[in-house]
């Protein structure tokens, strides 16, 4: 038994040590927007964020995450007020079959926490783990380059809600 | 009085006869610059086969920046001394070097002076590059002079004085350079002589793989005991190498030609920009190396070859001895590294078992960091190995438990100290690199593109 702190609450979680955080937020806290896609840390479908990092939670076991804040997607905000990462993904209609991207936007977000106007060069340098086959590339793009614009405007009060 | 003004002559002309020796020494004429040449004018297949040889000298690993543009150079590199930055050796008239005739080009590889005549520091190997002969010299210009000119004006190196002194260097060469290509050893097979004028002059392999002076020149008589690159340690490739199991021709050549072995593992940062460059080479320029590098490698001794041996069967077993060490660094060994690293798959499908890994048997922990840190990334359009990094999931404290743990496990050698220090500083540099590196590199695997300049 262990305590895991997602999206700001703590969680008794009952499972071995080395088990991917992947698997409990899926299975056991039915947090589904982290998405199993190489189960290698190859694709970037299953990226987290801890304690302020994108993590690749397929390859992250428990026990590396005592102590520590994990914040998924859902922990950013929800249909009724997404946040400004959902939002300008929305806006830009930046998914086709979805499922790389709730990847794309934690490490995006995280991204834009550290560095609130990244360059071109850094957004693409910073995307490079993540894989997708729809070929959305150039709209996810622009949906960072737009959450940028937002967190830095009207939006700034909900940034930082769970993602510390 | 009268002695005094003696005294006072003797030693004005002295000083004026050891600045006119040291001018002597240190002054070199510039040489006439051409107008560029239209690439043309060069032979196709002397222009492919600097192609290859480019690739050998890996000289674009240098010479270009993360992000930039091919030869153009800008790359930070480190020095004891200070920061010196690459040149610009496209052939931009204006800034690179377009208006270079061929006689200055060779004499900045025989000698390390640029065409105005002013020295070139030794971040430069020319060292080594002074033992290549005319015609690759000519077929390495020929290449060159048909690239992307591009313009990008020189970084000033930020050097403390007196290193700042570009006649310093001077200095340096009459202790370190001596000149002459190549000549062959008539014992040996074409083979080994075709590796030895490879790996001594353009590869330059000692530059990495030699230990430096302190005045950062390599020291022949430790030659291959080791040196470093970039952050990273480069092995002993010498009698002196620790791998678990020793290297032969075959296993260098596998090695050198796809990025890995089975019984050694992966080539990871310099080394794998070395192999990525290696892989537009011919097969027989590889095995040449490799044969020339088995000799100096040398054969095993009976000692090393029963360790070997151990290992081996070791591997095939795969039985984790109870070890009274960090139960941190065990945990998280189980946890985040046994199921890929005890597989039972070989590479590139499993992790290498770590028993295998040079990383953890040689004296410097930096490169067994390095690696949990960055992982291993995927080369495009091939099958090789991968691993994800965990720079971002784990902290100093974990990763030093967990090298901890893999140093009393996988080595017969003594602990590493200092290790969340070496963490420190290898997160601190990755981020450096990350920012300067040239970006992956996506050399075409399909050798029907190796013929093409």
């Amino acid at each position: 038994m262990m305590t895991l702190k997602v999206n700001g609450r703590d969680h008794q979680v009952d499972a071995e040590a080395d088990t991917p955080l992947l698997y409990v937020l899926r299975d056991d806290l039915a947090l589904n927007a982290a998405k199993f896609g190489c189960g290698l840390g190859q694709c970037g479908a299953c990226t987290v964020i801890v304690d302020g990092k994108a993590v690749l939670s397929c390859v992250t076991p428990l026990l590396l995450l005592e102590g520590k804040q994990v914040t998924t997607l859902e922990g950013l905000g929800s249909i009724e007020t997404p946040a400004p990462i959902q939002r300008a993904f929305i806006e830009e209609q930046a998914a086709q079959c979805g499922y790389c991207i709730a990847g794309m936007m934690m490490r995006a977000q995280a991204l834009l926490q550290r560095n609130a106007k990244p360059t071109d060069d850094e957004i693409r340098a910073e995307m490079e783990p993540h894989l997708c086959r729809c070929g959305t590339h150039m709209r996810i793009l622009r949906a960072i380059r737009r959450a940028a614009h937002l967190m830095q405007t009207a939006d700034a009060s909900t940034v930082q809600r769970s993602a510390q | 009085m009268m002695t005094g003004r003696i005294v006072g002559g003797a030693v004005a002309a002295l000083v004026v006869a050891g600045m006119a020796v040291a001018f002597a020494i240190a002054w070199r004429p510039s040489i006439a610059a051409i107008d560029a040449p239209a690439p043309q004018t060069f032979d196709a297949a002397l222009v492919r086969r600097g192609r290859d040889l480019a690739s050998i000298g890996n000289c674009s690993t240098c010479h270009t920046m993360r992000s930039g543009k091919d030869f153009a150079g800008g790359l930070p590199v480190p020095t004891p001394f200070g920061t010196i930055y690459s040149s610009n050796i496209t052939p931009d008239a204006e800034t690179g070097i377009g208006r270079w005739p061929e006689a200055a080009f060779r004499r900045a590889l025989r000698s390390g002076v640029d065409r105005s005549g002013r020295h070139l520091y030794p971040t430069f190997p020319y060292d080594h590059f002074t033992k290549v002969n005319d015609e690759d010299d000519r077929a390495l210009y020929a290449y060159l002079m048909t690239r992307q000119p591009v313009r990008a004006p020189a970084y000033a190196n930020q050097l403390s004085f007196p290193f700042d002194q570009r006649f310093v260097v001077a200095g340096w060469k009459l202790l370190f350079l001596h000149g002459g290509t190549y000549q062959p050893d008539s014992t040996k097979s074409a083979e080994w002589n075709r590796g030895a004028y490879l790996v001594e002059g353009l590869a330059h392999c000692g530059a990495c793989h030699t230990p430096r002076n302190a005045l950062g020149a390599e020291r022949a008589s430790a030659q291959f005991a080791g040196g470093e690159a970039d952050n990273w340690s480069a092995y002993a490739i010498n009698a002196q190498s620790r791998a678990p199991v020793p290297w032969d021709a075959d296993a260098l050549f596998v090695y050198l030609r796809q990025g890995w072995h089975p019984d050694h593992g992966v080539a990871r940062g310099p080394m794998a920009e070395v192999v990525s460059n290696l892989s537009d080479v011919p097969d027989s320029d590889i095995r040449a190396i490799a044969t020339y590098m088995a000799g100096v490698f040398g054969p095993p001794t009976p000692d090393r070859k029963r360790r070997s041996d151990d290992v081996l069967a070791q591997v095939k077993s795969s039985s984790a001895p109870a070890l009274p060490v960090s139960a941190a660094g065990a945990a998280i060994y189980q946890a985040a590294c046994a199921a890929c690293h005890e597989s039972g798959r070989r590479l590139p499908y499993g992790g290498v078992n770590l028993a295998l890994s040079s990383a953890l048997s040689v004296p410097d922990a930096r490169n067994a960091a390095n690696t949990i840190l960055s992982g291993i990334r995927p080369v495009e359009g091939e099958r090789g190995p991968i691993m994800p990094g965990f720079a971002a999931s784990m902290n100093n404290a974990q990763i030093a438990a967990l090298l901890d743990y893999l140093r009393a496990r996988f080595s017969s050698q003594l602990p590493w100290a200092g290790l969340e220090q070496t963490v420190a500083d290898a997160r601190h540099a990755q981020i450096v690199f990350l920012q300067t590196s040239p970006g992956p590199n996506n050399t075409p695997a399909d050798a029907s593109q190796r013929d093409k300049p």
